[in-house]
């Protein structure tokens, strides 16, 4: 009889441990992801050059889309604080798109090797950026849930555990912008 | 149509075959409107247009992987006991249960030891898979990768088996040394989204370790079917050759253990297939759905799902011991009386189904 006080205060130390333990999982998850974003951002950084490299000897009458990339990129890796930088990257993928709407005009560019597997390690780098922002917005999500909810927010409040914010696409960036595929 | 980049819907945000001048979904006018150009996987429709779908709690994948682990001891268990009494009643049959018994477990620990270190890799070679290194196959590595970001694993090794038939499956005890085999048949005949939904699916498996569970389950499978056949066989020839009345004193203990033995040679594969079957047809709708929510996109896996029916799922080396390993079933049970006990995969069209509704399609539509 006189052990029950004693195993409770084990159980809920136990509880405890465990709970505080899956926040600081969850915590690092979220900077974990944000990590995967910058890797498959700066893997776009890498792949433009070469890219614009290969196609501009066919795009002769095209040079104002292959400037626009050019300059796109270069507002993007200089963008300053989150939101900026958000905006210039959505700018980024508006003006790769509409590169891709142009190279389908030139049958010698789509039968070319190296234009079409640049091509796809684009697409796939575009595809893995957004998939990396959902995992971080899903893991900011759980972790949000966890801190909020009973009872691990009491956990959370006593060690200072902070809600993290969502990452967001500027409305600009949202809108697809037509491209003309003449 | 722009290659690379799918037409997606500017009505209900349905993602159409490249070329397409209408929605499948809506029939929708397709060029005209934003959204036109969206890459896939990125395919950014009107949200209001697309019911939202929740992503798959983590706690649940955390879950869902501890209980498979348990039932992986468990299995481990229970091969234990099958071992043990088919040793003992097929050694007894022959006048010596002792050297049933201890034969048996020597085929058990090679066995045991062979599934959990070698088992990915076994499946592999049975199928014929071979590593998807070159540049033929860079699609699909970035699929996998892609993939792999939005289900938070490590990016799995990554196979391909050369054949027509269409289908796929996941192996490994841990995420962080698993790999995903897919055939050429499928990677010819599904576009981007579809193949990112199949492979999504593969990742579920391998994020809520159903595949450490698979690999296990194959080899008890494989195990107990393998002792019961030779049992059998032995039996059958053996007993004829013998009844010249070479039968010593032992002969009536014997026959009372060789009827319990050939009982058990019977009843005991019946029973691991069962158990096979019964567990495996849940983690398929979970693995759909978990595939829908890494995707955002369930529409894709739904026509997957549809041209690997139409198509043919079937594998060279097929094989009893790993059908349930697939995505859909490549010993072709199809119809409703698939659902039956004996079924490892649930009847596909009631999985495309399921999947469409996520998609917002109703049944039918």
């Amino acid at each position: 009889m006189a052990y029950i006080p004693l195993v409770l205060v084990v159980i809920i130390a136990a509880w405890f441990v465990a709970a505080y333990n899956k926040l600081v999982r969850f915590r690092n998850q979220i900077k974990n992801a944000w990590h995967q974003i910058d890797v498959q951002l700066k893997r776009r950084y890498d792949l433009i050059p070469n890219l614009v490299e290969v196609v501009k000897d066919y795009m002769a009458y095209e040079q104002e889309t292959l400037t626009k990339v050019i300059e796109a990129r270069g507002a993007a890796l200089s963008a300053k604080g989150p939101a900026a930088q958000a905006k210039a990257e959505g700018l980024l993928t508006e003006t790769l798109k509409s590169l891709f709407a142009v190279v389908e005009k030139y049958p010698e560019l789509k039968a070319n090797q190296n234009v079409a597997s640049l091509q796809e390690e684009l697409t796939g780098t575009e595809n893995k950026i957004s998939f990396a922002r959902q995992f971080y917005n899903d893991s900011v999500m759980t972790y949000n849930n966890a801190i909020q909810s009973i009872p691990t927010n009491f956990i959370a409040s006593f060690f200072n555990f902070a809600q993290e914010a969502y990452f967001e696409t500027e409305p600009e960036s949202r809108a697809v912008p037509k491209a003309s595929l003449r | 149509m722009v290659s690379g980049i799918v037409p997606a819907c500017p009505k209900c945000g349905g993602v159409n075959r490249p070329g397409a001048d209408l929605c499948y979904l809506c029939g929708e006018p397709l060029e005209a409107g934003p959204g036109a150009n969206a890459f896939v996987g990125n395919a950014s429709p009107p949200a209001e247009a697309r019911p939202p779908l929740r992503p798959i709690p983590m706690l649940l994948f955390t879950e869902a992987a501890r209980h498979n682990v348990r039932l992986s001891v468990l299995l481990f268990v229970l091969l234990f006991v099958v071992f043990f009494l088919l040793g003992t009643a097929i050694g007894g049959a022959y006048g010596d249960p002792g050297t049933g018994l201890g034969l048996s477990f020597v085929l058990y620990a090679i066995l045991g030891t062979t599934a959990y270190f070698s088992g990915s890799s076994i499946v592999l070679s049975i199928h014929g898979a071979r590593e998807a290194g070159g540049e033929e196959h860079r699609k699909l590595r970035n699929v996998v990768e892609e993939m792999a970001i939005a289900a938070g694993v490590p990016p799995p090794k990554v196979y391909v088996i050369q054949t027509a038939g269409m289908n796929a499956f996941a192996a490994g005890r841990r995420p962080e040394e698993a790999c995903v085999a897919v055939t050429t048949g499928l990677l010819d005949r599904l576009n981007r989204e579809e193949l990112q939904g199949v492979v999504a699916h593969e990742l579920a498996h391998i994020k809520s370790r159903d595949t450490l569970y698979n690999v296990c389950a194959a080899v008890l499978v494989g195990a107990v079917a393998l002792l019961s056949d030779m049992f059998l066989r032995g039996a059958f020839w053996g007993r004829r050759g013998r009844t010249d009345g070479e039968r010593g004193g032992g002969g009536r203990g014997n026959a009372a253990f060789f009827v319990l033995a050939l009982l058990l040679a019977i009843l005991a594969p019946l029973a691991a297939k069962i158990l096979q079957m019964s567990i495996s047809r849940q983690r398929e709708y979970h693995a759909d759905a978990a595939a829908a929510g890494f995707t955002r996109n369930p529409l894709g896996l739904a026509s997957a799902l549809a041209k690997i029916t139409a198509g043919g799922p079937e594998v060279p080396g097929e094989n009893r011991g790993t059908q349930h390993l697939f995505i859909v079933n490549p010993l072709r049970v199809f119809g409703p009386e698939s659902s039956a006990l004996m079924s490892t995969h649930p009847p596909t069209e009631e999985r495309i189904q399921r999947l469409r509704a996520m998609g917002g399609v109703s049944a039918g539509g």
